[in-house]
């Protein structure tokens, strides 16, 4: 389509201005994370590294930092497994129901936050309490391995999808058993897919909150939980800013890291 | 040691361990391996999500002693009746859905310029530096991002600052700082459809357009949009089920408005199948506005 010179321009300015709203609120954090002040007025009075230190001392947020972690690890470390068991069951099979399973998979990320959370809240509470096991770590690591599998399973149907079977036909007439199959063939070929989809896994696990505050037992707090419990405490607001600004320096990591790996499987399956 | 030879070199050819025999079982039944593969996955999202999903959804039948909040199993359709019927939840439910109706109306409106800007304006060498430029707020924390409409919203802030020169303050929080907000955190999943969208539009037929004498305006009502207008509806189902179920948002910068999520969390202690009914509503929306959209072809590009 041939633009006019005028629309070009004005298209030009909108992306322009596109572009700055998404940018200017992650630059405010991490320009607010040096405010001297304590309120979050504009322009700050000043520039100062206080407050970086006395969030590096803060026990709170590193306990939630490290809580974060392990939670983030053990549902990531889950959905490898079970995604990766779906997913080949889904692209090298064929059964009954098998459309179905690609939509239970969906599900848990499809639905509200709040509805999963409750539903896990309410089985957990009348299934693991006359066992004597309350809410807990364990507790979020299942809530979270549970919306998890999606991201891995889509990773990894897509590239068994795209990789044709002949090498691992090749492979069992050269004699290769099953599990050699597996081994030195397969899992190679599907070995970065497994990477971003776990990439991606933590990185939602590590950002949920909502099915974190019903499945996480007293005591149990974890980074996204930790801030929006300090946000508007005006005391801790210093301390919640510095860990806001390191979560904006963080997120750079994976966008990097999924665009050295592959542009097509880590890119486009965040959502 | 010779006569030992050729019976080494043979089994050596057919060894006969476990994990050999085990491998050649598995090999000879394929409903053998898919039941392997499917058990754990199976045992974990139909039992144990689908299965506490559905007990949710029947306790919404349920009702609550009023005395000590027990659940009490005794079947009724009171919740949905009080749903349909009290004026706050109508309201409530009324507001949340214009609020996703409207982030989803923002968002097409200004993805769209700026997914035509990385699409087919922007030097070919910038496109990929751009959709990551795109990309990278969707990896930046949720809760942050939210937080950063904070500082910008609250007395004093950026907001206010910029809004002074002109003699207006800014919006402050409430419902008009909660469709913005959720606006902003998901207008990516906008652009990255339309931008895709935008990109496979063959030039040819924009080319046949010009030729016939349409001009750019009437291009893209009659060849640009049609052809877009899937993505345009895979994007909505994001910035339209996102919001819907958003509580947490509303909570930081919506002021004292309420949303059906917040209904949700503040019936859960006290009477759970009121909880459970109000949870009901964004999922049967979700699905009405899926099938809904279902007709434009959108899904099968999601």
């Amino acid at each position: 389509m041939r633009l006019t010179r005028g629309v070009r321009i004005a298209l030009r300015t909108a992306a322009a201005l596109g572009f700055a709203v998404i940018y200017v609120p992650l630059l405010l954090v991490l320009v607010n994370s040096l405010n001297p002040d304590r309120s979050a007025s504009w322009p700050p009075p000043g520039l100062t590294l206080h407050w970086w230190s006395v969030a590096w001392a803060n026990s709170g947020a590193r306990a939630a930092l490290w809580t974060s972690v392990k939670a983030g690890l053990g549902a990531t470390a889950i959905a490898l497994v079970l995604g990766t068991l779906t997913a080949f069951a889904v692209a090298r099979h064929r059964f009954f129901g098998r459309g179905a399973i690609s939509f239970v998979v969906v599900l848990p990320i499809a639905l509200p936050g709040i509805v999963t959370g409750i539903a896990l809240n309410s089985a957990f509470s009348t299934v693991l309490k006359p066992l004597g096991v309350g809410l807990g770590l364990f507790t979020v690591v299942v809530g979270h391995a549970t919306f998890c599998v999606v991201v891995v399973f889509n990773n990894v149907v897509a590239r068994l999808r795209r990789t044709s079977p002949s090498y691992e036909e090749a492979a069992m007439d050269l004699g290769a058993d099953t599990f050699r199959v597996f081994a030195d063939i397969t899992f190679p070929l599907v070995r970065s897919a497994l990477f971003a989809g776990g990439l991606l896994a933590f990185a939602l696990s590590f950002d949920e909150i909502v099915v974190t505050t019903f499945t996480a037992g007293p005591g149990v707090e974890t980074l996204p939980v930790w801030i929006f419990g300090n946000m508007t405490r005006p005391q801790q607001a210093p301390v919640v800013n510095v860990v806001a600004a390191v979560l904006v320096l963080l997120s750079v990591l994976p966008i990097h890291l999924a665009q050295r790996l592959s542009a097509d499987t880590a890119t486009d399956s965040r959502a | 040691m010779t006569a030992t030879a050729p019976a080494a070199r043979s089994a050596e050819r057919r060894p006969q361990g476990p994990l050999r025999r085990a491998a050649g079982a598995l090999h000879r039944r394929p409903r053998l391996r898919l039941a392997l593969l499917l058990t754990a996955p199976l045992l974990w999202l139909a039992v144990l999500y689908l299965g506490s999903l559905s007990v949710l959804f029947v306790s919404a039948f349920w009702t609550t002693d009023s005395f000590t909040s027990a659940v009490v199993r005794v079947w009724s359709a009171d919740n949905f009746h009080a749903l349909v019927t009290t004026p706050v939840y109508r309201q409530v439910i009324v507001r949340s859905v214009g609020v996703a109706l409207a982030v989803t109306v923002l968002c097409a409106v200004i993805a769209f310029p700026l997914a035509f800007y990385t699409a087919r304006v922007a030097r070919p060498r910038w496109r990929p530096l751009l959709v990551v430029a795109i990309l990278t707020p969707l990896w930046a924390s949720y809760l942050v991002k939210v937080y950063a409409w904070r500082l910008i919203l609250s007395q004093g802030g950026l907001a206010d600052w910029m809004l002074r020169p002109f003699g207006l303050s800014g919006p402050g929080f409430g419902l008009p700082a909660t469709v913005l907000t959720l606006t902003y955190l998901w207008l990516p999943y906008m652009v990255l459809p339309l931008h895709t969208a935008l990109r496979q539009l063959p030039d040819g037929l924009l080319d046949a357009s010009a030729d016939l004498g349409a001009r750019p305006g009437r291009t893209f009502r009659s060849v640009v949009l049609p052809l877009v207008l899937p993505s345009l509806a895979a994007g909505s189902v994001f910035t339209f089920s996102l919001s819907l179920g958003d509580y947490i948002t509303v909570q930081i910068v919506g002021g004292k408005t309420q949303l059906i999520g917040n209904l949700v969390y503040s019936d859960i202690e006290l009477n759970l199948p009121m909880a459970a009914a109000l949870g009901t509503v964004p999922v049967v929306v979700i699905v009405l506005y899926l099938l809904a959209i279902r007709r434009t072809g959108a899904l099968s590009s999601l």
